[in-house]
């Protein structure tokens, strides 16, 4: 169900994309005042491509060519505007349904899909420049918002946080759900980080459903409220991306400020599937799904952008390009070779360990005695 | 260099001789690490302030600053994973769990994240974060304070097992394990924090991974780690009274395992008991037995034996001298390889 308005909520484009801040948004209307039109355009553009980025994917996983897929799909404004909001240096903890965030820092998409696919269990490599600071998936729930929180606690004691520079302070966002809300892993997350007054944005993303279960299980307080017993806490609507992009600058800038951790929950939903092995109908009606599907970020955007003035040759133009990179997706996903048997003890260790080399040398041998006797 | 360095003369620098307990000496061996490296972190409950429920950071915080040596707070699964973020930002942290029975809380950290994530990374990132955990019993404590949990840890492949067992293995080994690329557990006989012993500051003898031969002998080969190598030298010299002459061999590294030592003894003597606190089911003894059979059986005269906790909970304190393995005990196993 949709929940009722919280008078905390921050929304700044009602679900017609007509502009209608609510009194909570009005601390906010400044960051939205200074966005200009490339921006919003920007913003839609992103949502559009990573729409059609895992529309393909889900399409790739039941083709077989993927182990399993999380589907994005309704979460696009959540993450569009918090990775957006994100500035060059800072650092991005996901958990592993943001293929928004990771593909906007700058990540490969077709990294992610090697991991869906069984190549690897990370993808990409945090300290390349050209991701953005983005860490790998964290497949355990909540555990990755530790090391977000550590790695805050970091930069404090470095001095790279808080010297009053905005442009060079760098903060930290890690991403978790409604479900991860409940690990002991995330609330202690939360204790280090109010302790140590990281640089750091909490970013929960409500998609209302943890699987099969509902958030009322989770919790029977709003999930904001629950962070707010650590730090101040924000309520934003999550399918809302002017709104998701303003609550996010503002955090991370006084987080890197030196004010300490900040904590959003962004209001938003699963449009699709928890993964690709999950069946929604079994557990949520399609009355439900349709009342959502009313408040699609997408939708909610282009509305905006049309009373602005963008026109179809815009849209065309953005359509072209979800489709070429969808395309190009699928092209280089069925490229994909396998990876060689040995790969599996690379890396076991850092230094050389014994019996991961003794076990690697055995492998080898057992496998030219195959082709010894076919020869 | 710094000036103490520089002003050292050779004949001072070649031996550094120092006798002190071995909580003492693991002190010393962190003090050294702080110093060298301004990235190395001390974390853990009551480290700071107070210097460690048994006293070993003792002083530290004071030296070194409350960003060095960190009293965190009460959360071992918040300890470990916020270390595990402070080593993707490039420091080398040392985490100290309370109690053995405590670490349990962090488990999920050490065996999903922390032991995983330089490959899962593909090797991308290294994972330099040291565990030290009191464990084992003799101290006559409650419920969760005397535990043996090393199989737990030696079960779990990206993990690094080392237990020292005297003062200056401790000064070496903690050292060493600090400059790991890779995460070590760092098992600390409890009952031994108080045992003197002489640590030479010049020069590791052997390095970390290595097992040792402690107690040279030629009937039968006793094996072991932490405490129980105290426990193993005993029975060693009460069999030596009865004509019975034990080699004993300090495992000193639990994961890897450095076997030379230990098949080289048993090929002289075929003779192999192996003693631990921990219960003996998937136990490091049952490994090291397991794998003397397969790589050394022709040279065996008796079935190899284990001497172990039995499989049990640690029970309450005042049956401890029943359950931990004593030198009687070990003896009872030497007359039974030797009755072959």
């Amino acid at each position: 169900m949709i929940p009722p308005d919280d008078p905390a909520l921050v929304r700044i484009l009602a679900a017609d994309g007509s502009f209608a801040p609510t009194p909570a948004a009005e601390p906010y209307l400044d960051i939205v005042d200074a966005l200009g039109d490339a921006d919003l355009e920007r913003f839609y553009r992103d949502m559009a491509i990573s729409r059609a980025f895992d529309r393909q994917a889900t399409n790739l996983q039941r083709q077989g060519q993927l182990a399993l897929w999380p589907p994005s799909f309704g979460q696009e404004a959540a993450q569009v505007g918090s990775a957006r909001a994100a500035r060059a240096q800072d650092h991005i903890f996901p958990s592993y349904r943001e293929h928004v965030v990771c593909t906007i820092r700058g990540v490969d998409p077709v990294d992610i899909i090697r991991l869906m696919r069984g190549l690897t269990h990370g993808g990409w490599d945090a300290a390349d420049p050209k991701n953005g600071n983005t860490r790998p998936y964290t497949l355990v729930l909540g555990a990755h918002t530790l090391h977000a929180t550590g790695y805050g606690m970091g930069l404090v004691f470095d001095g790279r946080t808080g010297t009053g520079e905005p442009e060079h302070d760098e903060a930290v966002i890690v991403y978790y759900g409604d479900g991860a809300s409940s690990q002991g892993d995330v609330h202690e997350a939360m204790v280090f980080a109010a302790s140590y007054r990281t640089p750091q944005v909490f970013f929960l993303q409500n998609n209302q459903w943890a699987i099969s279960v509902p958030v009322a299980t989770q919790s029977r307080t709003p999930l904001h409220r629950r962070a707010a017993g650590y730090m101040p806490s924000i309520l934003v609507d999550g399918n809302d991306v002017l709104a998701s992009y303003a609550v996010t600058a503002r955090a991370l800038d006084e987080a890197r400020a030196g004010d300490g951790p900040r904590a959003i929950e962004a209001m938003t939903y699963r449009m699709g599937a928890h993964t690709t092995s999950d069946d929604p109908t079994k557990y949520r009606t399609s009355d439900e799904e349709q009342a959502w599907t009313l408040r699609d970020p997408l939708v909610r955007m282009r509305a905006f952008l049309q009373t602005r003035g963008a026109g179809d040759a815009f849209f065309a133009d953005v359509d072209a390009e979800a489709q070429a990179l969808a395309d190009d997706v699928r092209t280089r996903t069925n490229a994909l070779g396998t990876i060689p048997a040995e790969s599996m003890f690379a890396n076991v260790y850092s230094d050389p360990h014994p019996l991961v080399d003794e076990q690697r040398r055995w492998l080898a041998d057992y496998e030219a005695s195959f082709e010894e006797g076919a020869s | 260099m710094t000036e103490a360095a520089t002003t050292t003369r050779p004949s001072e620098a070649t031996t550094s001789l120092t006798t002190m307990p071995l909580g003492r000496a693991l002190n010393a061996g962190m003090r050294a690490a702080l110093a060298a490296d301004d990235h190395v972190l001390l974390m853990g409950e009551d480290i700071g302030r107070l210097g460690g429920v048994f006293r070993v950071t003792e002083g530290l915080q004071a030296e070194f600053g409350e960003q060095r040596v960190l009293d965190t707070p009460l959360a071992e699964s918040g300890i470990i994973g916020t270390a595990i973020g402070l080593a993707m930002a490039g420091f080398r942290p040392v985490v100290e769990i309370q109690f053995d029975g405590f670490v349990f809380p962090g488990f999920d950290q050490i065996t999903t994240q922390l032991a995983k994530l330089t490959n899962r990374s593909e090797g991308r990132l290294q994972m330099p974060v040291v565990i030290r955990i009191p464990y084992g019993g003799h101290i006559g404590a409650v419920e969760h304070h005397q535990e043996s949990p090393e199989a737990y840890f030696t079960h779990t492949a990206g993990l690094r097992v080392v237990s020292p067992s005297t003062a200056n293995d401790a000064y070496w080994m903690i050292q060493d394990a600090i400059a790991s690329p890779d995460p070590v557990v760092f098992l600390e006989p409890k009952a031994k924090y108080w045992a003197k012993g002489e640590v030479d500051t010049s020069a590791r003898a052997v390095p970390l991974h290595a097992s040792r031969v402690v107690r040279r002998g030629t009937d039968v080969t006793l094996v072991g780690h932490g405490a129980m190598v105290t426990t193993l030298l005993q029975a060693a010299a009460l069999a030596e009274g009865e004509g019975t002459s034990c080699e004993v061999v300090d495992l000193r590294s639990l994961s890897p395992i450095d076997y030379g030592p230990i098949l080289d003894s048993v090929r002289r003597t075929g003779r192999m008991v192996y003693a631990q606190e921990a219960p003996g089911f998937t136990s490091v003894g049952s490994e090291v037995a397991a794998t003397v059979m397969e790589r050394a059986f022709y040279a065996l005269e008796a079935p190899v034996l284990r001497v172990s906790g039995f499989d049990v909970p640690f029970p309450p304190a005042k049956l401890e001298g029943v359950y931990l393995p004593d030198a009687d005990r070990i003896l009872e196993a030497v007359d039974r390889v030797l009755a072959h």
